[in-house]
């Protein structure tokens, strides 16, 4: 009933068989703006990182044609692969727990059943409205021991806390930061798509002596599976590429956040210090075609489980 | 604003007929005494504890925030985080983030201003264009469009960094708020939202009836399509209109003429002028300039929220 | 095929040429172009023509040395671009030079970075117009980093002879010496952190920079350069003087795990809670501006000695100014470049707070006689000069230097956070450095 992807054209209704022709270009023409600009700023550098993956540019000896050669160095690369099994954990551990809050404050917020539900709606988004740079530079700030607020927590409770800056526990550091950053955002999809369930199924449900437990799993749950599955996927493409936390944190853990800390961050320290551009290109694409993949997969799972 | 009753979906779904067994209840007659109806449930307690714990962990860095742009530098350094120093200094701290290097933020806020119009503008117009066009026409390669759209994005950015920096460069556009702009045209997000409203929210037959009287396709879309879709235009343009405010990385590459800076890259820059040799340490304000640059979109969140949840509640899922 | 679908790949073949260099794509090899032929007359008749020229740089001094240049030379006008610092500078830099255009017709480049730029001939040999008579004019260390590439690649700007900053409050109210030797300073460290465990003789959390001066300072010399041949070595005695001492320093969590730079650094430089700081002779305008609440509290000493009774020094950091070769006012950038480093631009920075790399500077009494307020009164300029006249000779930077550097966290920063030791760090490092060495195409001698 719910469909993550847009709707499939069969369900819309068919236009009258005559006018197809010129509709189609018709239609064309309301895309093309988008598809112009989209065509330049992002299809032309893929293309392009397709050609340059093809070559390799040194310092001594300038650039040769080296086929498919950067591609088999990309797949035996364990700095590579390291990252992207961070990024795996990240994503396995990270977005569920970010979308399970979502998911239940906005079930919280839907219900009706909270005082000044209208506060926590709005007080809760906003720090989507942080811009990452400004979040992480703060969080950076919370998270020192010696003089950060962990500091004064540590002061106060005469306790000691871990350093979550520490090789150990910095990747929960970021799930931290990102999970602060997008809880919002997230919740207000969600509610947004609560907001649509037919009052009436609810009057009904209770008329037939339903719980909320039961309002929860048999109405609301089942009217989410859209929205939480295009939510998963847009977490799913933001974890794969996961960069601008650890960048930043990078400053204040320099020893814990390798070059290589994430596969985003590699190709970064590839082109930016390394001027490894082809080499960085052919990261790139593999990395998008590994997202493309799991991205689908889930989106696949999502729509498959609704039939 | 106390909203008690439920908001309806924003729009009438003439489109499609609703699916079947949904709308049962509705035929059934309502139960005549409720105290606590589905409308109008119990309030909870212990939920709103449960919840607000959310909210404190969303609120406390905000309040980090707000508190340490109110101390001077020493302030920062010397009192503990969540309390306020001795001096109030937010209004002084305010001042001189304005008038810092000849007021370099108020032109950074300018420009900010001026990606946000043209890019966040440019990109609600476009993924608007493109929604309608998805949504309303069957044309080839129509499915295509928006798997390759996904697929797009799935690419690391940061990769992309070089080779659009080289391709701009040849075009010219490097070192010019074009760089910033033209990206920022593009929101996925965007065209994912506006398909799907537009789906919902404009009837076919309404579209028909305006072509049968002769009216163009762009006269259909601008009188007919367009009134429609209020919410959904307001909900795109905050989605892109943060994007772009908060947009860091590519500015970084493209720009490097600080009078082009949009504000995340000033203050990055000013962060990172403590940590060059000879350079003046302006944690302060980093701080004030960090809080002054969310304000404007916290106020606009606020201001547009009624309108933007429609369109979200319309667009985010589909029955 | 369609008129748009040739354009698309026209614009392909531009690309091409831009990034991968001309080589390989054809068409005007513009790589070649040298300043043979510009004449002094050329640079005299440039100024008075007037013109424009970008400068990139982020050294804040540079605004006054802009000032007054515009002021000398009316017709000319100057563009001063602050474009970041570090990678960011360096990529956008190289950037604009693959691209081939936006390019600044001056650049400010860090002693350790000039390599890359001077081996892919990106930047301008100044000899022709010359710059290689400025023997001399300079002090030893910066004016052998400008020469390190077979001619002059850059004008030093400013140069950074290492000294010891120590806070004076701390070591007088837990009755320490300041320490003349590494071996003294360790135990300074433990006694201090004994005395009161807030207290850390230094912060360190694995810093290139300090790790290659502190080597070169100790005689070690791990690189060796000679045109596209390079060798790395980190066995030789200086540098495995350093892997001990600082071992010693790390096993007993006797550095204060605190970045460089960070909020959290400035307040221990300001609340004593870091004691010292081993580093470059540009720190005061940093302290002045960063800790104002510490002024008084702060000296300068010596660098401590790895032997005693020696008094060896090293350069940490410092910069030169290269005038890129996809540039087009090479006259007037030259101009500028020497108007800043050898011409009055250099008072101007010194007034400004910035320490120079100009030999009559340095050792002019004027300048030597400067008391710091910030530093009690301190004639710290002597201390600053002696270091600048002790630099050890003979020290080369990779040609891949900020690659390397990039990745020094990855590989020596391990023995910060974890069993991994300094030496083992040091060899994983000089591992990473050999092999993107020999993927660039060096000759790496082993």
């Amino acid at each position: 009933m719910t469909t993550t992807s847009p709707p499939p054209a069969a369900e819309l209704p068919a236009p009258p068989r005559g006018r197809r022709d010129r509709r189609a270009w018709v239609g064309w023409g309301f895309v093309g703006p988008f598809l112009a600009v989209f065509g330049l700023v992002f299809l032309a550098p893929i293309a392009y990182s397709l050609y340059l993956s093809l070559f390799r540019q040194r310092m001594i000896g300038g650039t040769v044609f080296v086929g498919l050669e950067n591609y088999r160095r990309a797949l035996e690369d364990p700095r590579f692969w390291e990252g992207l099994g961070r990024v795996a954990l990240f994503l396995a551990v990270q977005v569920p727990i970010m979308l399970g809050i979502a998911l239940l404050v906005a079930l919280a917020i839907d219900s009706g059943r909270l005082y000044g539900r209208n506060f926590f709606r709005m007080a809760i988004f906003l720090p989507y409205a942080v811009p990452a740079v400004v979040a992480t530079l703060m969080w950076g700030f919370m998270y020192g021991t010696r003089i950060g607020l962990l500091g004064d927590l540590d002061e106060a409770l005469d306790v000691s806390l871990p350093d979550p800056l520490s090789p150990d526990l910095v990747l929960a550091s970021i799930g931290n930061i990102v999970t602060w950053e997008f809880t919002g955002y997230n919740m207000l999809i969600l509610y947004s798509a609560l907001r649509v369930v037919p009052r009436s199924l609810y009057e009904a449900a209770e008329i037939d002596g339903a719980g909320q437990f039961r309002v929860v799993t048999a109405i609301k749950l089942p009217a989410l599976r859209g929205a939480l599955t295009i939510a998963a996927v847009f977490s799913v493409i933001g974890s794969f590429q996961l960069f601008n936390e650890p960048n930043i944190l990078r400053n204040l853990a320099p020893n814990a956040l390798t070059t290589d800390y994430t596969p985003n961050l590699y190709t970064y320290s590839l082109s930016f210090s390394g001027l490894q551009h082809n080499y960085a290109a052919t990261v790139a694409v593999v990395m998008g075609l590994i997202t493309m993949a799991v991205a689908y997969a889930v989106q696949l799972r999502g729509t498959r489980k609704e039939a | 604003m106390s909203a008690p009753l439920p908001t309806p979906a924003p729009t009438p779904s003439t489109s499609r007929p609703a699916s079947g067994g949904r709308d049962r209840s509705a035929a059934r007659p309502r139960a005549p005494r409720r105290r606590h109806s589905a409308d109008r449930p119990r309030r909870s307690v212990t939920l709103t504890v449960l919840t607000g714990l959310v909210l404190l962990y969303s609120l406390v860095p905000l309040v980090w925030l707000a508190i340490s742009a109110t101390k001077t530098q020493e302030g920062l350094f010397d009192s503990s985080g969540l309390w306020f120093d001795e001096d109030f200094a937010l209004w002084e701290n305010i001042a001189r983030t304005l008038s810092y290097d000849d007021g370099v933020f108020v032109r950074w806020l300018l420009n900010t201003v001026l990606y946000v119009v043209l890019g966040a503008g440019g990109a609600t117009f476009l993924a608007v264009l493109g929604g309608y066009g998805l949504a309303k026409f069957d044309f080839p390669g129509r499915r295509a469009v928006f798997a390759v759209v996904i697929g797009a994005v799935a690419v690391p950015g940061t990769a992309l960094a070089v080779p659009t920096f080289l391709m701009f460069s040849e075009l010219g556009l490097t070192n010019t708020p074009w760089a910033v702009i033209v990206p920022s045209l593009i929101s996925p997000f965007g065209l994912y939202l506006m398909w799907v409203f537009t789906t919902e929210a404009v009837p076919a037959e309404l579209l028909e009836a305006a072509r049968i009287d002769g009216a163009g396709e762009a006269l259909t879309f601008f009188r007919v399509a367009l009134p429609l879709l209020g919410p959904g235009i307001v909900t795109v343009s905050l989605f892109t209109m943060v994007a772009t405010w908060n947009n860091y990385f590519l500015p970084l590459i493209m720009i490097k003429d600080p009078d082009w800076y949009p504000l995340t890259l000033g203050l990055d820059a000013w962060n990172a002028q403590a940590s060059a040799a000879g350079g003046e340490a302006v944690f302060d304000l980093v701080i004030t300039g960090s809080l002054l640059t969310i304000v404007p979109l916290i106020a606009a969140f606020l201001l547009l929220q009624r309108h933007w949840r429609t369109g979200l509640a319309a667009g985010s899922v589909k029955e | 095929m369609t008129t748009t679908t040739r354009r698309l790949l026209r614009g392909l073949g531009l690309l091409c040429a831009a990034v991968l260099g001309t080589a390989a794509c054809g068409g005007p090899d513009s790589a070649d172009e040298s300043l043979e032929g510009v004449s002094a007359s050329d640079v005299r008749a440039a100024l008075e023509k007037g013109g424009s020229i970008t400068v990139w740089g982020w050294e804040p001094t540079l605004k006054q040395v802009v000032a007054g240049f515009e002021k000398k030379y009316p017709k000319v006008d100057v563009e001063l671009v602050n474009a970041g610092s570090g990678n960011d500078h360096y990529t956008a830099l190289q950037n604009a030079i693959s691209a081939g255009s936006g390019v600044p017709d001056v650049a400010q480049v860090e002693y350790f970075a000039l390599g890359q730029f001077a081996l892919t001939r990106g930047v301008h040999d100044l000899s022709p117009l010359g710059a290689d008579e400025l023997e001399g004019t300079f002090a030893p260390g910066p004016w052998n980093a400008v020469r390190a590439f077979d001619g002059v690649h850059a004008l030093p700007m400013d140069s950074g002879p290492m000294v010891l900053y120590y806070n004076k409050d701390v070591f007088d109210e837990h009755g320490i010496e300041v320490p003349t030797t590494w071996d003294e300073y360790v135990d300074a460290a433990r006694a201090l952190h004994k005395a009161d465990p807030d207290v850390y003789i230094t912060n360190d959390t694995g810093e290139p920079g300090l790790a290659t001066s502190l080597i070169w300072q100790a005689g070690g010399r791990p690189y060796k350069t000679d045109g596209t041949e390079v060798a790395v070595d980190f066995s030789d005695e200086g540098s495995r003087a350093y892997a001990e001492t600082w071992q010693r320093l790390l096993d007993e969590d006797l550095l204060a795990p605190v970045t460089s730079w960070s909020d959290e650094w400035y307040r221990g430089l300001a609340d004593g809670t870091i004691a010292t700081l081993p580093a470059g002779a540009w720190m005061p305008a940093n302290f002045e501006s960063g800790v104002p609440k510490a002024s008084g509290s702060w000296r300068v000493a010596p660098l401590p000695q790895w032997q005693e009774g020696a008094s060896d020094s090293a350069e940490n950091g410092g910069s030169g100014l290269a005038l890129p070769k996809a540039a087009e006012n090479e006259e007037l950038a030259y101009a500028f470049a020497r108007y800043a480093t050898t011409g009055d631009g250099v008072r101007a920075r010194i007034e400004a707070g910035a320490f120079p790399a100009t030999t009559a500077d340095l050792e002019s009494e004027e300048f030597l006689r400067a008391e710091f307020e910030y530093f009690g009164g301190q004639r710290a300029n002597e201390i600053f000069a002696e270091s600048s006249a002790n630099v050890s000779e003979g020290w080369t930077y990779l040609p891949y230097q900020v690659y390397a550097n990039s990745v020094f966290n990855d590989t020596v920063g391990k023995a910060y956070v974890s069993d991994t030791s300094l030496a083992e760090g040091l060899e994983d490092w000089r591992r990473s450095s050999v092999e993107y060495g020999r993927e660039q195409g060096f000759t790496v001698v082993e």
